[in-house]
């Protein structure tokens, strides 16, 4: 068996639990030794010891106690992270972590992972912008962007309490990564809960206004179907509808080209159904960054990262 | 159900032309209008004036469309033109955040109305908790209640109400509703809230607008909206100088004087409107199917480019349960329409 980099994951909930199955499907050059939660009576921690994982309601402080494991998922809360990420960095643990507390720099693993293998602690923005900051990058790196915005439709029974009592920060998060990774002058991020029945799968609109009228729309084509390959490499459901679309419309700037992209994210159904993309989207960009780090910890050249 | 107004009592009657018109306008007012719109409705007794953009704060955008003045300015004109009535402002969670609502108090709201999807009061808390520190009268809004029935959304009511509502609206926002929907839904508000009002937002795709506002007022609504020549999205709302003379005939008539308000539909109005809206094929076929009055113009406009019929792309995104603020998916529908299509051709 390869040498591998043992980690464990913080938060025995939904999302923990998605994650631990990924880690376990797909584990790499990573080994999952724990999942820690603080509820005793968690369904994700009785999922973990069937699976014959270590299983502790005791909170962060299992984690602390091993110092064998040197990456640990967060999939708490951005409260909870706060506290957590000091102690992690004390213990010199790597932090992913997959709350809005957003301690550490944000990652996008195909736009700026790399530039970030050196810090202890990256945080994963929101689902909205794993799903959609690859794609304005993508359009930014051919024709610079002006103006970016995002419309996020996801079902409503995938959205839990922490995103619907905080719909605020996931726009304001979100905006700020399509500036600060993205690239574009100025970010847009709107979100909206679907009820339907059956619940429908993530739906994301991305529509960005390039700085100069006069670029090549061949390479913008290109580029997206790129990076659109690039994520389909550690989120299989993440497609696009069709080429972007180029409409002219009236814009604070005088009227102008808008490249318009359609994408759907479609969950892997690893524990969360499938619908719910825009969670799949969250552990499968965790599990991918966890890799990333895993090879880098292992002395291996990151351009050789497989999925 | 009742249709005996005896019981009713005259409404507060909010008027929103400078927001649900704001769709109609295609978000093009300028300060002028706005002063001039403000100044007729304020001597004419309306309770408050809601402006802003027409998906509410922070709505302009390309997928709603981008304001062509400020919002906030049109805010602090509004507000500095008015006598009598309140300004207020809509805020879709999700759209809008407490960000654009703290500079709307800066700029002179005193009146936030706080819009969620009929199923999903909940991503409403924080916006609340601010309108009320911040002083506020804070109104929820159901939007498209008619996808739901009545004890259902009084459950969505009550949350609302739990974080500090005045007031909670049924909105119709797809005019899908008949007068039998309109009562049964203000009804089992009334009977779920304690404290807050009900209030009732018509559109008029099926030519209904004023009918289920007075259905809303038989079954004890409190609020009810209008906008002037009834500009508003799809076939617009319930048309501010009708209910007046309508309001009056009943004997429910809050104060407003009917003719002022019909000049001012006829000679200040009239002039600014870009069009007339009215039940026309592809609005009758929004209420008809159920879908959020806004697509109208974005559904007409893409179809167009496309070439494909917009009441085809209506009554799909209609089967789809789209909902409040989705006009991204007019596009993804047409393109999959055109796609069938000419695959239907190519066979």
């Amino acid at each position: 068996m390869s040498e591998r980099v043992k980690v464990a994951i913080l938060g025995s909930g939904n999302i923990g639990t998605d994650l631990m199955y990924k880690l376990l499907k797909n584990p790499g050059h990573m080994e999952l030794v724990a999942v820690v939660g603080i509820d005793p009576k968690s369904e994700g921690l009785a999922r973990a010891r069937a699976l014959g994982l270590e299983a502790s309601h005791e909170g962060i402080a299992y984690i602390l106690e091993r110092p064998e494991i040197k990456i640990v998922f967060d999939a708490t809360s951005a409260k909870a992270h706060l506290r957590h990420a000091k102690l992690l960095r004390e213990a010199g643990k790597i932090a992913i972590d997959l709350t809005p507390a957003a301690r550490g720099p944000y990652v996008v693993p195909p736009v700026n992972l790399k530039e970030h293998l050196d810090k202890d602690n990256v945080n994963l923005i929101t689902c909205g912008g794993q799903a959609t900051i690859p794609l304005v990058y993508a359009v930014h790196r051919v024709a610079p962007v002006r103006y970016a915005e995002m419309v996020s439709t996801v079902a409503s029974r995938s959205a839990g309490p922490g995103t619907r009592q905080n719909i605020d920060e996931f726009t304001f998060t979100t905006a700020r990564g399509l500036e600060a990774i993205g690239g574009a002058k100025k970010g847009k991020a709107i979100i909206i809960l679907n009820p339907a029945e059956p619940p429908i799968i993530m739906t994301n609109t991305v529509r960005c206004i390039p700085e100069d009228e006069g670029f090549d729309r061949e390479a913008v084509v290109a580029s997206v179907r790129a990076m659109e390959r690039e994520v389909q490499a550690y989120v299989p459901g993440y497609r696009l509808k069709a080429d972007p679309v180029f409409e002219r419309l009236p814009t604070p700037w005088g009227e102008r080209t808008v490249v318009s992209m359609l994408l759907e994210v479609e969950g892997a159904g690893d524990y969360l159904p499938k619908y719910a993309g825009n969670l799949d989207i969250m552990t499968a960009s965790a599990r991918r960054v966890g890799e990333v780090f895993a090879q880098h910890l292992l002395g291996k050249p990151v351009e050789e990262v497989v999925a | 159900m009742n249709w005996d107004l005896s019981t009713a009592k005259p409404p507060v009657v909010v008027d929103t032309t400078l927001r649900d018109g704001s769709h109609a306008h295609r978000h093009q007012y300028t300060v002028e209008e706005a002063r001039a719109i403000a100044q007729a409705l304020d001597e004419a007794g309306v309770y408050a004036i809601e402006v802003s953009h027409g998906d509410g704060l922070g709505g302009s955008s390309l997928q709603y469309g981008f304001s062509r003045t400020d919002e906030m300015e049109l805010i602090r004109a509004v507000r500095e033109t008015v006598r009598r009535a309140k300004v207020a402002a809509l805020l879709l969670p999700g759209i809008g955040t407490r960000k654009e609502l703290k500079e709307a108090v800066e700029a002179g709201i005193q009146m936030v109305r706080i819009a969620t999807q009929c199923t999903e009061a909940d991503i409403s808390e924080q916006h609340f908790g601010m309108a009320k520190e911040m002083g506020l009268e804070a109104v929820g809004f159901l939007m498209m209640s008619h996808m739901r029935p009545p004890e259902f959304l009084a459950e969505q009511a009550r949350l609302m109400e739990s974080y500090g509502a005045d007031v909670v609206y049924i909105v119709d926002s797809a005019g899908a509703m008949l007068p039998e929907d309109a009562y049964a839904r203000v009804k089992a508000l009334k009977e779920a809230l304690s404290r807050a009002k009900v209030g009732f937002h018509a559109h008029n795709n099926l030519g209904l607008a004023i009918g289920n506002t007075l259905a809303a007022l038989a079954a004890g609504a409190d609020w009810v909206d209008a906008t002037l020549r009834g500009y508003g999205a799809g076939a617009g709302n319930a048309p501010l100088e009708v209910l007046a003379a309508v309001l009056d005939k009943a004997g429910l008539n809050p104060g407003l004087d009917v003719f002022k308000l019909l000049d001012a539909a006829e000679y200040v109005m009239g002039p600014i409107l870009h069009f007339q809206p009215y039940p026309d094929r592809d609005s009758v076929a929004i209420g008809y199917a159920g879908v959020y009055s806004t697509f109208l113009l974005h559904a007409k406009r893409i179809g167009k480019e496309l070439g494909v019929d917009p009441l085809a792309i209506l009554l799909e995104l209609g089967r789809r349960q789209a909902v409040a603020g989705q006009e991204d998916w007019i596009l993804r529908v047409a393109l999959e329409l055109k796609e069938k299509e000419a695959g239907a051709l190519a066979d």
